[in-house]
């Protein structure tokens, strides 16, 4: 594709703390390479503020080849922008046209409150995760991977719910803030797998009921998660992660 | 939620079914008698409040569901996701619903109200039809006569729209909640949820269409 420059107007989401009522900032950028990444172009933009003396703008990232999901920016209305299957690190410029206004906010959710301007705290899901997210095992030699054998389409489902990488996309997309797909993802990439069987009633109880108290939605099925989720989590993870819940419900021991 | 869904499903199959038999074409005979044969059976009788029921703990859970939903964003988006990630009608269960439910209303009114609580009070009876010498309610003339007004027929034609879009979601977010995951099973009920959701729509609403027009009697 054809490299091209771009002036753009940004209007772009200020807040200086999370007790601060925070407003939208709008900026003027020139000379936008269409071969940048998006947090590339908010870089440039924070140099510039940093050299007239302003507050540069907050925003998470830390790996910036799409795993890790700190990246985190609703950009005209889309979790990660327009692009599907791609996290904001990965978007590029000329996702873009010249001239074009772009607004960019961060994730809204009463479970994810927002920090500092574009950056929001969501260890809620970090709780989460410790409340069911792992298997118990001793440390020692590492088991031959082959040792136990594993049909091949969990293995493979499984795979495909363990890249999830806990962006948040999913909760910022959902009308009901909802984090069923990001735990469905966590759930079912133990379940299908046998050495997270042990604890599968409890994880499953624990990681819902944990969610529940971080004040996330019920689903409702709408897709929109699905629609947007950098990893393309599929949302029949989530009718496992029903199923598991009930058979749970219905059977696990007394604690 | 699902389970009180499936049970209205299961009752709209059963309503469509019996209420077909205006199309015989025979002066609302069999219609009268399948009514008939409803409301005296006792094993209907406590089918229809097991009914109210649901349909009164599916409705509080819908609102009980949709207030917390809709109170877990706190601040609001500028630009909104809308129809990019999700259908209008997923979004606007609660909406479909509330139609659906001044829906209702209006059709006990219409139809429960003088069949069952007819005579006590001011509320009139319905009139009644001899067949062999027995009589019988004539709830088929009474839907003739309703179905007159124009008005109450873009009103039900209204109710039947709300009911496929509030099923077209429904029927499959049902089987979804009850844990169906496998991909075969839930690409062939969702085709059938959307099959079902229209067939069944159209049916009802070609009740007061048919009668308005006059192609029963
Ligand atoms: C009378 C008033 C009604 C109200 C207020 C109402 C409201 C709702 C609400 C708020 C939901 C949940 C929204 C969601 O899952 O996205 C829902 C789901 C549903 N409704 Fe209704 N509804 C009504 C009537 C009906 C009727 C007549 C039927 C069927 C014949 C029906 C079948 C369903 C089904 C199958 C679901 C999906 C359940 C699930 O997602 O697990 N509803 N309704
Ligand atoms: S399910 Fe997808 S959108 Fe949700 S946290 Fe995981 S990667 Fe992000
Ligand atoms: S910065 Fe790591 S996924 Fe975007």
């Amino acid at each position: 594709m054809e490299h091209y420059s771009m002036n753009l107007t940004l209007q772009i989401w200020r807040q200086k703390n999370s007790l601060d009522k925070g407003d939208f900032e709008t900026y003027e950028i020139k000379d936008i390479s269409s071969e940048m990444s998006f947090l590339e172009m908010i870089d440039v933009l924070n140099e510039k503020l940093i050299n007239e003396g302003k507050d540069a703008i907050a925003f998470d990232h830390d790996c910036r080849e799409g795993i890790c999901g700190a990246c985190s920016m609703h950009i005209n209305g889309r979790p990660h922008g327009p692009w599907h299957a791609t996290t904001v690190c990965q978007l590029h410029m000329r996702a873009f046209k010249n001239g074009e206004t772009i607004v960019v906010e961060p994730w809204r959710s009463k479970a994810f409150p927002v920090i500092k301007d574009l950056v929001v705290d969501r260890s809620s899901f970090d709780r989460i995760i410790q409340a069911g997210g792992y298997i118990s095992v001793n440390t020692g030699n590492a088991v031959d991977a082959n040792a136990i054998p594993i049909n091949k389409d969990n293995a493979d489902d499984s795979f495909a719910a363990a890249s999830c990488i806990g962006c948040g996309a999913c909760v910022a997309a959902c009308k009901n803030s909802s984090a069923m797909l990001f735990l469905a993802a966590k759930v079912s990439h133990l379940a299908l797998l046998p050495q997270g069987k042990p604890e599968r009633k409890a994880r499953a109880l624990n990681m819902v009921a944990q969610m529940d108290k971080e004040g996330f939605g019920s689903c409702t099925f709408t897709g929109a998660c699905e629609a947007v989720c950098p990893k393309e989590i599929s949302i029949t993870n989530i009718s496992r992660l029903n199923k598991e819940y009930f058979g749970a419900g219905l059977s696990i021991d007394k604690q | 939620m699902a389970l009180t869904g499936l049970f209205l499903i299961s009752f709209l199959v059963i309503h469509a079914g019996l209420n077909a038999t205006i199309w015989a074409n025979d002066g609302g005979e069999m219609f009268n008698f399948s009514a008939h044969f409803m409301g005296s059976m006792i094993v209907i009788r406590i089918m229809e409040i097991v009914l109210f029921i649901f349909f009164i703990i599916h409705i509080i859970q819908g609102y009980v569901l949709e207030s917390k939903n809709l109170s877990r964003r706190g601040k609001g988006y500028k630009i909104n996701l809308a129809n990019r990630g999700s259908k209008w009608y997923s979004r606007t269960m609660g909406l479909l619903g509330t139609l659906l439910l001044l829906f209702l209303v209006m059709h006990l009114y219409h139809f429960w109200t003088p069949s069952r609580l007819g005579g006590i009070g001011d509320i009139q009876p319905l009139n009644e039809v001899d067949y062999d010498g027995k009589g019988y309610h004539n709830l088929f003339e009474e839907m003739v006569r309703i179905f007159q007004n124009p008005l109450v027929v873009i009103l039900y034609v209204v109710g039947c729209i709300s009911l496929a879009y509030h099923l077209m979601h429904g029927f499959q977010s049902t089987f979804r909640t009850l844990g169906v995951h496998n991909k075969r099973y839930l690409s062939g009920l969702i085709i059938v949820g959307y099959a079902f959701a229209i067939i069944i729509s159209a049916v009802f609403a070609m009740m007061p269409i048919s009668m308005y027009l006059g192609w029963v009697k």
